[in-house]
């Protein structure tokens, strides 16, 4: 059982690095709470691996410390930390049984045989493998191999974390709900710490409570499923969360209006104040060459309309793609291309419509970091 | 061109890859190929490249039968789903190596590299070597390859499939506006429902070596000519309990009862199995006549902005796709939503014999 602690954390590959562009992970802080459910989400080359790997032990992070419950481990090696993984293939051993597997991790740190078999029957029949502890591991299902890796974490008591790595990329995808389901059920009830490292925002958001989003070396953004969704703290959160991401247009203040191109916006009062600070705030701040003011809209909180509103704007539609579910529907503002979501039943659209934006929905990002949300 | 499979039965080892396709495809269009590992898709594909030739039955194409002419014969494109370039050439070399092999003057293939190169995003790569690329302009590069020769047939093989999420959406955008310019036959193979939609163009469903349905997809999609084309075209997957039609009420698991639907009372009484899609399944009553179910929560997966929750009754499990983020913990009481007038009926052969009523209007532009 442990609280992770990354305190003051970089790491670089290279011996003497230059710039930020020569650390994997750029300097952060971060807590992992005991029995939290957490996912670490990025793109390849995000660093997400990199991050994995200094908590397990397997790398050690060339600035600053990592703690297990306050204590710094840094040098520990892997397997004096207690900390159990699984890996994007199931790393079992095929000629022995399930049970022998199970057994393993027990018997090797010497645990007397009256105390392996209460535990591995336990662990067995939690993960539905019971019926199973008889056979050779080599005859089972990808599935049911990824169980048995899953369950050589949890036999043991001392285990402080269990790190799972794209566990479930040789899974069926008919059965792939079915094991998400088991992890989650495992988690409610062992209380472990569990970091769920991937690239997909379905795994991620599935399995855990908290999600740290990772760019370019950094945690952008950890919050909950919820938060990524409706709150993107950084316009890259916008854009990978979400099929499709975020619309973003680079906006200005001028002649007491928002402006997207020559496109006045129609926002709430309170946005129209944060935009004009921005802008009066860049304005000062002169040695800051660029002028990066962006306003988000998910294509969710877009709604189009054949007739304009007090508060649309006239766009071009360019196409409307029916996807079973509901359709996507492609328009031009200002030369700019974006996506709208309508629900299924829609009425039809036009080439020339009226989009209106959710002011509770619109964000204002600077720099890519959220600065003002809508309000409900 | 136009191609015409007929009849197509391919054996190997005794065992039936493909059994009795016939398949017409028209000049110019665009055909996913959907349906499960070892449904047959790639099989068929090798059989219209002419990679192998068919047991039985013939490929015709513009009415000339090319059923043991070799691939090398006909002019085909193939893309697969690892990314294969030649490494010792640059991205201008590997896009251009079929009009070099087929001795283009230089400044034609200039010309043609440059245009395809634009279209796919990777014209400031030409230059580079294949490993230099992330996984995306990689894959761009092969299909850049495949693109520049005029083929009459262009095969992808599960193309985008190790490729993450956000490249997958960003490419399919692209493949679906390429297409629309180009008059050659276009057969793309996947796994995945939701990208033959995003996809358009036809859909082919096919399950253990034989085709369900051929047609236009939103049309396969929304009317399956079959309980079997219905879940292999849906995901999550269309939600299926079996039950009784009597003159004037439906009973599933001999408990629940409810009067059905006057478009379903024409049918004859007795078993069928009713699907109903799990977008249509809800949190809260829309309609008077829905029926409440008691449940509990299996998991609830979660895909950025929406949720698929996967749910249990007494008897039966069922699947609802909701807009947006809704989380729920293992076992949670639930109640649901059935909406008794979106029902599909499905005979026990599996055959549809009843298809609800689309709602609203098609949002088209």
């Amino acid at each position: 059982m442990a609280e992770i602690t990354l305190k003051g954390l970089a790491h670089s590959y290279e011996k003497t690095p230059k710039g930020a562009a020569d650390y994997a992970i750029r300097q952060m802080d971060h807590v992992w709470h005991q029995g939290g459910a957490y996912a670490l989400l990025g793109p390849s080359g995000c660093g997400k691996s990199t991050l994995l790997n200094i908590i397990s032990g397997l790398l050690e992070p060339s600035e600053g410390d990592v703690l297990f419950d306050g204590q710094r481990v840094n040098e520990l090696p892997p397997e004096e930390r207690n900390i159990a993984q699984v890996f994007q293939f199931p790393v079992i051993y095929d000629t022995m049984t399930v049970f022998d597997n199970l057994a393993f991790p027990l018997r090797n740190m010497n645990t007397p045989e009256y105390r392996v078999k209460p535990k591995v029957l336990e662990v067995a029949d939690i993960l539905e493998l019971t019926s199973l502890l008889d056979r050779k591991a080599k005859n089972l299902t990808a599935d049911e191999k990824q169980k048995v890796s899953m369950g050589r974490g949890l036999v043991r008591d001392d285990v402080t974390a269990i790190l799972f790595d794209e566990p479930l990329t040789v899974i069926d995808p008919q059965l792939k709900w079915k094991l998400r389901r088991k992890l989650k059920e495992i988690h409610e009830r062992f209380n472990i710490t569990m970091i769920y490292v991937t690239h997909d925002q379905l795994e991620a958001s599935t399995f855990a409570d908290k999600i740290a989003v990772m760019y370019e070396g950094q945690v952008v953004q950890f919050g909950t499923p919820r938060e990524l969704f409706e709150r993107p703290a950084h316009t890259f959160v916008g854009y990978f969360i979400g099929s499709p991401g975020m619309n973003f247009m680079a906006v200005e203040y001028r002649d007491d209006q928002v402006m997207f191109g020559t496109q006045p916006l129609p926002v709430s009062e309170q946005m129209k104040h944060a935009v004009a600070n921005a802008s009066s705030a860049n304005a000062i701040a002169n040695d800051i060459s660029y002028n990066n003011i962006k306003l988000g809209i998910r294509p969710e909180f877009i709604a189009i309309a054949s007739n304009p509103t007090a508060d649309s704007v006239p766009i071009q539609v360019t196409s409307v793609q029916d996807l079973g579910t509901y359709s996507l529907l492609t328009f031009k503002l200002n030369e700019q291309t974006f996506k709208a979501r309508l629900p299924e039943g829609h009425p039809p659209v036009g080439e020339a419509a009226f989009a209106h934006f959710d002011a509770a929905h619109v964000a204002l990002y600077i720099d890519e970091y959220l600065v003002e949300a809508g309000h409900e | 061109m136009s191609l015409h499979l007929q009849n197509i039965d391919h054996i190997v080892n005794g065992v039936p890859h493909i059994s009795g396709i016939d398949l017409a495809l028209e000049p110019g269009s665009f055909n996913v190929l959907l349906g499960r590992t070892l449904a047959g898709k790639t099989t068929l594909m090798r059989l219209m490249a002419g990679l192998e030739p068919p047991t039985r039955g013939k490929i015709i194409i513009d009415g000339k039968d090319v059923t043991n002419v070799s691939v090398r014969k006909r002019n085909v494109s193939m893309v697969y789903q690892q990314f294969i370039n030649y490494p010792s050439l640059t991205v201008y070399d590997n896009i251009a190596s079929p009009l070099k092999l087929a001795k283009h003057p230089k400044s034609a293939i200039d010309k043609r590299v440059g245009e395809i190169a634009e279209m796919l995003h990777i014209e400031h790569l030409l230059n580079r070597y294949p490993q230099e690329l992330s996984g995306g302009q990689q894959q761009r590069t092969a299909m850049g390859r495949a693109l520049i020769k005029d083929a009459d047939l262009i095969l992808f093989d599960e193309p985008l499939v190790n490729l993450d999420y956000k490249l997958r959406e960003e490419l399919r955008d692209e493949l679906r506006d390429l297409f629309q310019a180009r008059n050659c036959i276009a057969v793309y193979a996947t796994t995945e429902p939701n990208e033959a939609l995003a996809l358009g163009g036809n859909t082919a469903v096919l399950h253990e070596g034989k085709l369900l349905q051929y047609g236009p997809t939103e049309q396969v999609y929304r009317e399956p000519n079959g309980r079997f084309s219905a879940e292999m075209f849906s995901e999550p997957p269309i939600n299926i309990v079996p039950g009784r039609l009597t003159d004037t009420e439906i009973t599933f698991d001999q408990s629940l009862h409810f009067p059905c639907d006057d478009k379903l009372k024409r049918l004859e009484p007795g078993d069928y199995d009713f699907g109903v899609r799990a977008s249509h399944l809800t949190l809260q009553p829309q309609r008077a006549d829905d029926l409440a179910l008691d449940v509990h929560v299996d998991v609830a997966e979660i895909s950025g902005s929406e949720t698929f929750l996967h749910v249990h009754h007494e008897r039966f499990p069922l699947v609802l796709h909701l807009s947006g983020i809704h989380q729920f913990s293992v076992n949670e009481p639930l109640k649901v939503y059935f909406p008794t007038h979106q029902l599909y009926a499905f005979d026990k052969q599996g055959h549809t014999v009843h298809i609800p009523a689309r709602q609203g209007g098609a949002a088209h532009g």
